[in-house]
């Protein structure tokens, strides 16, 4: 490392006016690394986050009861209190929470993360073109967003969650097309601010074409602020399942987030007796969401390409 | 984009060797805006030999960036161009941008103001280099990985291998630009527009960049053609110079007669607002009061006359056409130029009444 250092300071220095200390070399990496830190927030959320989806995506292999077997414990009635046997007590009809949770994790998760991919499939492409090329294919582009803006979201869910089967997919695809407008907004934003750099001109001038452009100077440099961005989009997406759960239109077979909280807090007497049961998945719901939009917003200033470049 | 598909025009050849490699007349290049029509370049003429280097200056806001992009067609959509480019004899103004794209970087290339932009942030620079040489001369990944060696070693970059694995922010400014450079270089082409290459850098990175830029031109025999509003930058390295304001050519001459001899004042007011060495210390620096002009309603009459101290009433009125002085090589537009009668009597005035005189004689 320091060799690299003094080799690259002598080879410049006669003809280089930067100090030493201005070179950029191996040893900038560490100074940058020492002075950008995630910070332990940051980890905290990430361990948080890894250990419910890693949870989510074994929990079939794992040690945990069926979420839908009745563990009716006789001479009494469910909903059971937290125990040792039951750790996040159970439903009305004796459903270990604690297993309906994780298997309920599935679920959302895989609706939040596969809408903001289908929208950062479709908004960002969309997004990405619009500022590209601006003129009439960014009206055209950005007054879809606008009109997608417009309608009201719970009247689209509600129509499309109607008319179609109430597949995983559905409900993927109609928070999906949600997300649409806003990912696809900032993707433009993004993409503006870079298409105005003369790294872009730069790669035109030496004769790249349009569709080169876009995906070898433009994607990378829009994809970092956008991966960090859909984050908080999942974020959004999770709460989204849940409001159409509540709604009675989220998937229907097997828990999820929104699903579970519904059935705890059906009865005002049920909220009153057994708060536990619509505390624990309420809890691990709001925490999810909390490290989503933590850990993304860390992300996002994190890879701030003009902050670090300069 | 502007995508002129209507026109078709064979690219050009190299085989004319006999007329000038580029060659302008009566450019023009307006913006459509919401304030009307701006006249950013409003009628240029000049030539420009194969290995010559041309440089182009004025203030900002003068139209000089605009006319190296019209030349190279890196144009917004809002932008109007009229008249006509000839590129070793074809014209390429209306060049549909199929043709085009064949001549950028291939034949025509271009270095930017500000080298820490112009560089993708997240490509390692041998990509980068490498991607025209692959795209133009359809060169294999290790073949152009060599070439982009030899192209940073041609712009004495220290250790180029171990550059082609680095990425922009791990490299100086100047180092940035010499990259930029060598990237234009990478296909070869016959021009090379070095839009204020060295505006953004240290002064003696300036030198370091204008050398390498005049080491290649000679090695390589390219024109260049170097934009920049510091006369001082392009004294020492340009065969021709054309002074722009307003959007028009207002003095070209070769360099060594338009610093023994200009004629247009604002030339001379150019030259004057470079601080020189010999000044004693907290000398006021020179200035050209007020602004330039608004290009969307342009004075009548001469451009500069409203800020030109030897204006006189006809300078308001008639614009003064392009003349050529005893050396047809040498062009201004002036109703009174430096040396004339009139400018001489208002200069004893002026003098007299103080005003700092104009001293053209020291400067490099």
């Amino acid at each position: 490392m320091s060799d690299l250092g003094m080799t690259e300071a002598d080879a410049v220095g006669h003809e280089d006016p930067y100090p030493e200390r201005f070179l950029p070399h191996e040893g900038d990496q560490d100074d940058k690394a020492e002075k950008r830190k995630l910070g332990f927030a940051f980890w905290l959320c990430t361990a948080w986050l890894v250990a419910v989806i890693g949870l989510a995506i074994f929990a079939p292999y794992l040690a945990i009861k069926s979420p839908n077997v009745n563990f009716v414990q006789p001479g009494e009635r469910p909903p059971y209190s937290p125990s040792g046997e039951h750790w996040f007590g159970t439903d009305q009809d004796a459903r270990d929470m604690f297993s309906r949770t994780i298997y309920g994790a599935r679920t959302s998760l895989t609706v939040g993360f596969s809408a903001i991919a289908f929208g950062l499939l479709v908004g960002g492409t969309l997004g990405l073109l619009a500022g590209y090329f601006r003129g009439k294919i960014d009206q055209i582009i950005s007054f879809g967003f606008l009109s997608l803006l417009s309608f009201p979201a719970l009247i689209l869910a509600i129509l499309i969650t109607s008319l179609l089967e109430r597949s995983l997919l559905t409900i993927a695809i109609t928070i999906g097309i949600l997300s649409v407008a806003p990912v696809g907004r900032v993707s433009r934003a993004t993409t503006i601010s870079f298409a105005d750099r003369e790294f872009v001109l730069a790669a035109r001038s030496l004769g790249a074409r349009h569709p080169r452009i876009i995906v070898r100077e433009l994607l990378p440099n829009v994809l970092i602020p956008m991966g960090a961005f859909s984050l908080l989009g999942v974020a959004i997406a999770i709460v989204a399942e849940g409001s159409l759960a509540f709604l009675g239109l989220s998937v229907e077979k097997g828990p999820t987030w929104g699903k579970i909280i519904l059935t705890a807090s059906q009865s005002s007497r049920d909220l009153e007796n057994a708060p536990y049961m619509a505390f624990f998945p309420i809890g691990v719901l709001f925490l999810t969401v909390l490290a989503l939009n933590f850990a993304g917003d860390r992300l996002r200033s994190f890879f701030d390409v003009r902050e670090l470049s300069l | 984009m502007n995508e002129h598909e209507s026109f078709h025009h064979p690219g050009p050849s190299r085989t004319e060797t006999d007329s000038p490699l580029l060659a302008l007349d009566n450019l023009k290049t307006h913006f459509r805006t919401e304030r009307g029509l701006v006249r950013a370049v409003d009628g240029v003429t000049l030539t420009l030999n194969r290995g010559e280097a041309l440089g182009v200056v004025g203030e900002s806001g003068s139209g000089k960036t605009v006319l190296s992009r019209s030349l190279m067609g890196l144009l917004p959509g809002s932008a109007v161009t009229s008249g006509s480019v000839k590129f070793a004899g074809q014209e390429i103004l209306d060049l549909p941008m199929k043709q085009r794209r064949h001549l950028w970087g291939a034949e025509m290339s271009m270095v930017f103001q500000n080298p820490l932009n112009s560089l993708n942030p997240l490509m390692k620079i041998g990509k980068q280099i490498a991607e025209p040489l692959r795209l133009h001369l359809s060169m294999d990944k290790a073949n152009a990985r060599e070439t982009a060696v030899a192209l940073l070693k041609s712009v004495r970059i220290p250790e180029p291998e171990r550059r082609l694995n680095q990425y922009p922010h791990e490299l100086s400014g100047g180092m940035r630009q010499r990259v930029m450079i060598a990237m234009a270089l990478a296909c070869g082409p016959t021009v090379l527009f070095a839009d204020e290459p060295t505006t953004a850098l240290d002064v003696t990175v300036q030198a370091q960049i204008l050398e390498v830029i005049g080491e290649q031109r000679r090695d390589r025999n390219m024109s260049v053609v170097l934009v920049t509003h510091d006369l001082g930058v392009v004294a020492g390295h340009t065969d021709q110079i054309a002074v722009m304001y307003g959007g028009k050519l207002v003095e070209r001459a070769p360099t060594k007669t338009l610093f023994a001899e200009m004629r247009m004042p604002y030339t001379k007011s150019l030259l004057k607002s470079i601080p020189k060495l010999a000044d004693p210390s907290h000398t006021r620096l020179a200035t050209i009061t007020g602004r330039p002009p608004d290009l969307v309603n342009p004075p009548k009459g001469c451009n500069f006359a409203q800020r030109c101290p030897y204006a006189r009433p006809k300078c308001h009125v008639e614009e003064p056409a392009l003349e050529p002085t005893a050396d047809p090589n040498h062009v201004f537009a002036c109703w009174y130029p430096v040396g004339s009668p009139e400018f001489t009597e208002r200069e004893a005035e002026l003098e007299a009444a103080g005003y700092v005189p104009a001293t053209v004689a020291g400067v490099s």
